[in-house]
């Protein structure tokens, strides 16, 4: 199990990364954390020509809040982001997620514009950017553009990144007054991919439920909002009723792909127990 | 034989571990040999296809420096080898190459060897290697592998049966019509292996001006290896040397003769280089051989007072498209009809056993071989009629083991029992567990709609396997051990030993026994094996056999010695030896425990002051003895494990809160060991319950073959296990002791199957395959919702 023959690059500067991406094209492969690039490398599922090790980019690592916004590089690690104050205090939701994704000795070195550029559908954090509306920064030679999180993800593995471009950082929304969130997964084992996940965002006052998001992982082919479930909560006082009725909803939002951890079916069951859960728990605490 | 001040018995940490921690392991892979060349095979896409063509031009092309071998060239200079069983005419094994010569049978089977300077670039000439194959249609599905119109593996045999057998042992039949409550069940038990951490390595080197063969690598039983290579390659016993360095676990996967590490050897000899294999993970789960995958059908019969009336258990074995070398295929399913509710008084027993082949892997040896099944089927039976009797699961057990006075016992399965504590280890077990009030925890807890279950299983674990079955078998596999026990000059002690240490911590049992016997301590023993050209002859590591067999080898080695050592100092000191006796160190007076001289002094004359011995006096200082297992077929250690776990039935997620067990393995020569043991095998017996299963699609496409979707327990997920002992020495051996390796494994499914359906019970839900994942327990209860 090695590795076929590619060549390394390692540049010292994004404007040297964005002038290879510009040259090889789809021939290159970023490599952030590595977490999920290597395995797929020495597998030989994959094949590219050249590797462009984007570790040494200064202008891609870090952790900041401003106006509002917490920004997130892409070569933060996930561990770096599960310890962050800034995420603690101002993305609940993104530090609930973290203990969930991989290992510790994975989220040493991967990284969330890694995990945000795979766009694997068993993966936490594009369900989260989804379920937080955050923005995302894409850089090339031609220059650069921010992609809404609900635009990005296109199906398996597929994204709105062109192949000269860089994912730089994220920008999320911090959590306004009056909002909550809840995250909530399952899983074979700790740390695995999901069988089911579900992001919720709302603003919640006095038990009643608005500004709605709910966004699915370990279901579809990609990250899903649901906007059907996402409604039938939408304005509502939370009840056993209102719970039933966006577990309703939610078959028409997801089209779960089965395999044989769990089928298709199982799958939607499993989303849907999540939902009345995470969303008991977020409504309970306030 | 235990001295209250000796080593034995006691908790003493073992060096060899802290090396390991240290990061100072050497297994096969960190060996350096100059010259080495690197192989890669290529493998079958296809689990039935015949090879229409190989084409290695491409590979050359891309690899200039590479050479490729085909299994027809490696066939020229290999003998084919076949796993039939004298004893058993009636089971049919066909012959089997080092790799595929014309036809292949499962997918992944290897079919080319391509050798190239770095492993990377053997990697890439072998993905260019050109195969033109015809795909066969291939019998991949368990329950349909009989069938009329089932495609065969092996066309010559005219059927996929491999071996059947039958047990009638009273009137089971009649028994069973005529029992209060009759239960019944249908259960799976899914194809899993063994994963052990380093993967199958072997470097073989063969040295063209001598003839002379060496093979590094990770193998269990490199005895078996050296006999195997030596008649399929043609070289002369004395000229093939098998070493196994540090390995890695085993868990029976490395104790097989497998085609890659024999053809590895092939290539090695044509090109008299050293060339190395290291197995990837991928290569692993479609190589290293696969276990369980059985379907068992059963029923129990009991009378109003929970007595059992009469037994039957239909099983179905699949294999994969061969049966190991030398290790009956038939086992898993033997044990399985053999074992089943041994520990329970009872005559009528009736059993049906069919043993098939499918075109997957070859099937082997797994750690606790057929009697995780064995238990996991007579001990849910049991929990099912103790409710349809309204009596509490652990008292209808109770009733139900074979009586002090039974002893001993033929049972109808047909093993012979000499003594158990079932009793003993149930009680000791509910105490632990707090049995009563967890049952009552349980009731105050559905209450509010909190499934928690309970599991209470007794196991048997056969151990030791000797002579009385491999022996007829015809198989070229020692079932005695051996041990040389040296006095240094010193006065420290080496013990060279046949056992295989895999790090299961035989060694350092070995050395306190050998410090007992000598009268030093543990600490002054140093242990080494896994030299064929070195060690003395024996078996290797299987069975759970290490300390019952190699154990007593090295008793007796070391009581030898002992009685040299006597000798030289009576002829030192002018005393009768029968007076002397060692301990502390020193030779001292048996009499009043005096002592009269060193050790190290006796040592020093022994090895270099020889002028000073009276004329006559040979000193013998080294000693070696074997044992050969003979008084029983094999020892039969027991115990009884308990789980307690909570099922979220809306999820069909299984939280494990606690797992208990007392184990009997006679005499504990180090609890330390024995512990780590239990604890091992009871996580992998979690991952038969719950995580472990080989996944393959009708047409025979292993889907899972890598740790993201063959999943193994892992720490994190795990409950407390605790364990206590009970300890029944055998009196067949000075040291009494039974194994320990595979108790954790017999059990621990069975504990955790009874828990999950005690658990689903008030929902009228049950599962009988494992492992159980959520999506079971949810159809289960789905299932059973009006
Ligand atoms: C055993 C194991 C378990 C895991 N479990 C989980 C889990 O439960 N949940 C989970 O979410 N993840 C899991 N992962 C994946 C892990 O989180 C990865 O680290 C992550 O998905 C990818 O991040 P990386 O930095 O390692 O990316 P890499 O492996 O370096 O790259 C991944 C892909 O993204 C591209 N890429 C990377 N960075 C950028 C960028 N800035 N711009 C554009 N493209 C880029 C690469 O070219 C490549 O195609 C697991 C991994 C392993 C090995």
């Amino acid at each position: 199990m090695k590795a076929p023959r590619f060549a390394y690059i390692r540049p010292d500067s994004l404007d040297e990364v964005l002038a290879l991406l510009a040259e090889h094209g789809d021939e290159a492969r970023i490599l952030a954390g590595g977490q999920s690039l290597m395995p797929t490398l020495n597998m030989r599922l994959s094949r590219p020509r050249v590797l462009v090790d984007i570790n040494r980019i200064d202008a891609l690592k870090g952790i900041g809040l401003e106006n509002g916004t917490v920004r997130i590089g892409a070569l933060a690690r996930h561990a770096e982001v599960m310890g962050s104050d800034i995420v603690a205090g101002n993305l609940p939701l993104v530090a609930d997620a973290m203990p969930h994704v991989a290992h510790v000795a994975i989220r040493n070195r991967g990284t969330f514009g890694g995990s945000i550029a795979l766009a694997d559908p068993a993966a936490e954090l594009p369900a989260v950017v989804l379920a937080l509306d955050a923005e995302l920064v894409l850089a090339s030679a031609r220059g650069r553009r921010t992609v809404a999180a609900r635009s990005f993800f296109n199906g398996l593995y597929e994204t709105e990144r062109g192949d000269d471009e860089i994912l730089v950082e994220t920008r999320i929304p911090a959590l306004g007054p009056g909002y909550r969130s809840s995250f909530m997964e399952l899983a074979r084992r700790h740390g695995d991919f999901a069988l089911a996940g579900v992001c919720c965002h709302a603003r919640v006052d006095g038990g009643v439920l608005s500004d709605v998001r709910l966004a699915y992982f370990g279901s579809d082919d990609r990250p899903r909002l649901a906007a059907g479930a996402s409604a039938a909560a939408e304005g509502k006082a939370w009840s056993g009723d209102v719970k039933e009725a966006v577990k309703d909803a939610l078959g028409g939002d997801l089209d779960p792909i089965g395999n044989f951890h769990a089928s298709a079916a199982t799958r939607l069951h499993l989303a849907r127990v999540l939902t009345g859960r995470a969303l008991d728990r977020m409504v309970a605490s306030g | 034989m235990a001295d209250p001040a000796g080593a034995v018995g006691r908790p003493l940490p073992r060096s060899a571990a802290r090396r390991l921690a240290f990061g100072r392991g050497k297994y096969a892979d960190d060996l350096r040999f100059p010259g080495l060349l690197h192989l890669a095979f290529v493998r079958s896409p296809h689990a039935h296809a015949r090879i229409l063509a190989i084409d290695p031009a491409p590979a050359r092309a891309a690899v200039p420096e590479a050479l490729v071998f085909t299994g027809a060239e490696i066939a020229a200079v290999c003998a084919p080898w076949q796993g039939t069983m004298e004893h058993l005419p009636s089971m049919v094994s066909p012959p089997q190459h080092a790799l595929a010569v014309e036809r292949v049978v499962w997918q992944g089977e290897p079919v080319a060897a391509v050798v190239a300077r770095t492993r990377a670039e053997a990697e890439d000439a072998a993905g260019e290697v050109a195969v033109d194959w015809e795909a066969l249609p291939a019998a991949a599905v368990r329950e349909r592998t009989l069938d009329a119109d089932a495609a065969l593996v092996h066309p010559g045999l005219g059927s996929n049966l491999c071996f059947a057998t039958t047990i009638e042992a009273g009137e089971a039949a009649a028994a069973l019509a005529n029992a209060a409550h009759v239960v019944e069940g249908s259960f799976s038990f899914a194809r899993h292996t063994g994963v052990p951490l380093e993967m199958r390595t072997v470097i073989a080197d063969y040295d063209p001006g001598e003839g002379r063969l060496t093979v590094h690598g990770s193998h269990q039983s490199p005895w078996h290896q050296q006999d195997t290579l030596s008649r399929m390659l043609g070289i002369p016993e004395q000229l093939v040397r098998v070493v196994s360095p540090d390995i890695g676990g085993g868990f029976g996967i490395k104790l097989h003769i497998y085609g890659e590490e024999i053809a590895v050897s092939a290539v090695s000899r044509l090109l008299g280089r050293p060339v190395k294999y290291v197995a990837d993970r991928m290569e692993s789960f479609v190589t290293d051989v696969h276990a369980r995958d059985q379907g068992v059908t059963a029923r129990l019969g009991v009378d109003a007072d929970g007595r059992i009336g009469g037994l039957s258990v239909d099983a179905l074995t699949s294999l994969g498209a061969y049966g190991s070398y030398g290790r009956p295929p038939i086992s898993e399913g033997m044990m399985t009809i053999m074992m089943a509710a041994g520990a329970y008084a009872n005559a009528n027993y009736q059993a049906r056993l069919r043993v098939a082949f499918q075109n997957k892997p070859p099937s082997g040896m797994y750690r606790a071989v057929g009697q995780p099944i064995a238990c996991a089927v007579a001990e849910q039976l049991l929990d099912w009629a103790a409710h349809a009797a309204g009596i509490d699961p652990v008292e209808l057990r109770r009733r139900n083991y074979w009586a002090d006075e039974d002893y001993p016992v033929k049972t109808p399965g047909g093993l012979a029992i000499r003594r158990l504590s079932p009793r003993q280890c149930l009680d000791r077990l509910a105490d632990m567990m707090g049995y009563d009030d967890l049952r009552a925890e349980q009731e105050r807890l559905r209450g509010q709609g909190v499934y928690r279950g309970i599991g209470v299983a007794t196991f048997l674990e056969m151990t030791s396997v000797g002579p009385a079955y491999y022996g007829p078998s015809g198989a070229r596999i020692s079932t005695q051990d051996g041990a040389t026990v040296r006095l240094e000059p010193s006065g420290a002690v080496r013990c060279v030993t046949s056992v295989i240490e895999l790090g299961q911590g035989t060694h350092a049992a070995l050395a306190q026994i050998v410090a007992d016997r000598l009268g030093v301590a543990a600490a002054d023993v140093g242990v080494v094996g896994g030299d064929t050209a070195s060690a003395p002859y024996g078996g290797g590591a299987w069975a759970s056999r290490g300390l019952t067999i190699g154990g007593e080898a090295a008793w007796r080695a070391a009581d030898g010695l002992r009685a040299n050592i006597l000798e030289l100092a009576g002829s030192i000191l002018q005393a009768d030896p029968a007076a002397l006796d060692l301990a502390r160190g020193a030779v001292c007076d048996r009499a009043t425990g005096e002592a009269r001289i060193a050790l190290a002094e006796i040592a020093r004359i022994g090895h270099f002051r020889h002028d000073m011995l009276p004329p006559g006096v040979q000193p013998e200082l080294a000693v070696t003895r074997h044992y050969v297992p003979d008084a029983a077929p094999f020892a039969l250690a027991n115990g009884v494990q308990g789980s307690s776990l909570e099922v979220d039935v809306e999820t069909g997620e299984i939280r494990l809160l606690d797992h208990f067990v007392v184990e009997d393995c006679g005499r504990i020569v180090n609890p330390l060991l024995v512990e780590e043991q239990i604890r091992g095998g009871v996580v992998q017996g979690i991952g038969g319950a719950l995580f472990e299963e080989c996944r393959y699609d009708a047409d025979g496409q292993m889907l899972n073959a890598s740790f993201v979707d063959y999943l193994v327990p892992m720490a994190a997920g795990l409950p407390d296990i605790h364990v206590g002992h009970v300890e029944t020495p055998i009196e067949e051996t000075a040291l009494g002791t039974k194994g320990a390796g595979e108790a954790g494994t017999v059990g621990a499914p069975a504990a955790i199957l009874l828990a999950v359906n005690d658990a689903l019970r008030p929902l009228g839900a049950r599962v009988t395959a494992l492992p159980i994942g959520p999506e079971a327990v949810l159809e289960a209860v789905a299932g059973a919702r009006p």
